[in-house]
């Protein structure tokens, strides 16, 4: 029946990089497990979108950088951090990490912030007991893929009662030929803590595949706030799995750019298991070219008295296209919840496409649920009236545009963060 | 700066393949206000939103220039940065663009890049305008028309005219559904761009408004075009009598006979 998966390495490739990182065996023999399982196990299940031509496989799945400078990134890439000579900042290009930064007051509140290979050996029990705990390796080829091949990665553990002002920013950088990355994001934020977390991922236009897992565990009263800005070129596949597991008065908000222009599989899934725990989405996606984007924001409510929101919002250009999948499950037993969704699409070009799917699945009685979705063009007449003021074409669909984006990015929090965001999307309009 | 001038020649214009507008001939110059009446569907309407370039309006035949410039050949945008300027019956509500925003837009587009007005200078001139018109500053953040109610999309549309400052501006209806304070703010705001270099066309239904904005000239619009015109009696007389006594001096049959948006 199932055809296994060839790839163009195999477990020697893995074995020698994780000696050479000297991993702990644990982590050795977890990564070829999931090796195994990525040639054996199917593809993720993506609404409304045909992946089977996708490429997965064809990709340089490890190449070396040397560490770097702040100042030596190019200013394409430097534009994606804030306040980098002070911040809490981790640059990977490539493979490697090849800058990292943790402020002496943060180190000394116990907060650890590294990459996740050196997690492996200097915390391993706690990196043992989360990772691929969110987002497990028997779920899907890709996910298997990941845990088989990340590298460097981010672990960041705030402990109990810490709170942290200043978000803690990481940059994933991938460039040249064929490249693939794995980069892995593990979070854990004990109770009562509070942190933020940025996560840039840019590419160029030949790179060949970003296989992303962000893994989020909120424990209990604690909040979390996780910002992700993804600009990949035109030739890459892109797939991003970010998944919090939300414990009782949890308070977990994603906020998601997904700008890249190639192929994309974006998934933001918050599981609110304990009581009275939050989880609010706000996503963005533009989409320039040949753009194929499955963007999917997933809440599921276990717990009594959880809330949950989510906005997505999605610009198609010239032959873009994407799929906004908003999923609202409020599970038997998880009484008193209130789950909301909205999900819009503005299509600009004739050839642009775009679908909003809202999917609710209520198995509880005493909730409340509301959705609201819509696939549309801008309004001639709204761009007559704009123009009728002597506003050039382009400037009114500009504003048009960041009017039906203002919902969500104006309720971004970190001024820094919604100013890249729009700098972003004014490019792509620029080009 | 020289006078404005806008010169409609035998205007013809087709909306879905009918034709509402069959010759019309206007010219508005600066330092003067034509009014144009008549009864709800007759194509007065039609005149402003071809005038302005609004996309459903054909012109099939006929002229119009603004300074000596082909008005028909430009783009609604070109239009308007030659300095037509239209304050439309219903205005569209445009969500997540601040009144603010799109004014500064405007403006900008005007001047052109790297002419940009400073965000001070632009604060002033909004302060200043929206006090002459009464209204509240919550206004500039809000989204553009959107919940405004009907009086309120009026000031708006004056307050983009004062703001913009056009050599032509054409108000169409701007009127209707308007209370006689909210009226008077109106017509305040129109009174205030009066000059050499400012030239209107108001297009009403009522005679009440010039009141408050007294016209040079008076036109009767019917069937599609001019019928008759003249000074500010022609309003007061229309007012007093209605519009029986021009058909019957012409020889229109039924105007309702053909009633069109």
């Amino acid at each position: 029946m199932s055809v296994e998966t060839t790839y163009p390495f195999d477990q020697q490739v893995i074995t020698q990089l994780s000696q050479s990182l000297k991993e702990p065996d644990w982590l050795l023999a977890d990564r070829l497990e999931a090796l195994e399982l990525a040639t054996q196990l199917p593809l993720p299940k993506v609404e409304q979108t045909n992946i089977s031509g996708w490429n997965f496989t064809n990709f340089k799945p490890y190449t070396e950088e040397s560490p770097v400078q702040i100042d030596q990134l190019p200013d394409h890439v430097k534009s994606y951090l804030f306040d980098e000579k002070s911040g809490n900042l981790l640059v990977q290009k490539n493979s490697s990490v090849v800058f990292k930064q943790l402020a002496d007051e943060l180190a000394q509140k116990g907060i650890i912030f590294t990459d996740l290979t050196t997690a492996s050996r200097e915390h391993g029990d706690l990196v043992k007991k989360y990772l691929t705990q969110a987002v497990k390796k028997e779920e899907h080829r890709l996910a298997a893929l990941n845990a088989a091949l990340w590298t460097g990665g981010v672990f960041l553990y705030v402990p109990r009662n810490v709170e942290v002002e200043v978000p803690f920013q990481s940059l994933f950088w991938a460039a040249g030929e064929n490249v693939g990355i794995h980069p892995h994001i593990l979070i854990i934020a004990d109770e009562n803590s509070r942190v933020e977390f940025v996560a840039n991922y840019v590419g160029d236009d030949l790179v060949s595949l970003n296989n992303s897992v962000i893994e989020v565990f909120v424990r209990q009263n604690a909040q979390v706030r996780v910002a992700t800005i993804n600009n990949m070129g035109k030739s890459a596949v892109e797939v991003i799995y970010r998944r919090a597991l939300v414990d009782r008065d949890g308070k977990m908000e994603w906020i998601i750019g997904d700008l890249s222009e190639g192929r994309i599989i974006s998934d933001n899934t918050s599981y609110l298991n304990g009581q009275g725990g939050t989880a609010n989405v706000k996503a963005v996606a533009l989409g320039v070219g040949k753009m194929r984007a499955n963007i999917t924001s997933n809440i599921h409510h276990f717990g009594t008295y959880t809330n949950s929101d989510i906005q997505a919002r999605s610009v198609m250009k010239d032959e873009a296209s994407s799929i906004l999948n908003s999923i609202t499950k409020i599970e038997k037993g998880a009484s008193k919840s209130d789950g909301q969704q909205s999900g819009k699409v503005l299509m600009l070009n004739p050839k642009a496409r775009g679908d909003a799917n809202p999917i609710l699945l209520i198995d509880e009685n005493d909730v409340k649920a509301g959705h609201a979705a819509s696939v549309g063009r801008i309004d001639p007449i709204q761009l007559y009236y704009l123009m009728s003021r002597g506003i050039t074409k382009e400037q009114a669909e500009k504003l048009i545009i960041f009017g039906f984006l203002d919902q969500v990015i104006s309720e971004i929090p970190s001024e820094s963060l919604r100013q890249n965001i729009i700098h972003v999307i004014e490019g792509k309009f620029g080009a | 700066m020289s006078v404005p001038k806008l010169t409609i020649k035998d205007l013809h214009v087709a909306v879905e393949g009918k034709e509402i507008l069959k010759g019309v001939n206007l010219e508005v110059k600066g330092g003067e206000i034509h009014a144009i009446m008549g009864p709800n569907g007759t194509g007065k309407s039609t005149l402003a939103s071809a005038l302005m370039g609004h996309p459903k309006y054909e012109v099939t035949s006929g002229t119009v220039t603004l300074d000596d410039q082909d008005l028909l050949e430009m783009a609604v945008d070109e239009r308007a940065r030659a300095g037509l300027f239209l304050a439309m019956q219903y205005p569209s509500e445009i969500s997540g663009v601040t009144n603010s925003d799109f004014l500064r837009s405007a403006i900008n587009a005007k001047r052109g890049e790297g002419n940009e007005i400073s965000l001070m200078k632009f604060i002033r001139e909004l302060d200043k305008k929206m006090e002459l018109l009464e209204m509240d500053e919550s206004f500039a953040t809000r989204y553009l028309n959107e919940g405004f109610s009907g009086g309120e999309k009026k000031r708006n549309e004056i307050l983009q005219m004062l703001m913009l400052q056009p050599r032509i501006a054409i108000l169409d209806e701007i009127d209707s559904g308007l209370d006689i304070d909210a009226l008077k703010v109106v017509a305040k705001g129109v009174n205030s761009m009066r000059s050499p270099e400012f030239g209107c066309l108001i297009i009403t239904h009522y005679q009440r408004l010039l009141n408050y904005i007294k016209p040079d000239f008076v036109h009767v619009f019917m069937q599609g075009r001019i019928v008759k015109s003249g000074g500010p009696e022609l309003a007061e007389r229309l007012e007093a009598e209605g519009y029986d006594w021009v058909k019957e001096e012409l020889g229109i049959e039924d105007e309702a006979a053909n009633p069109t948006a």
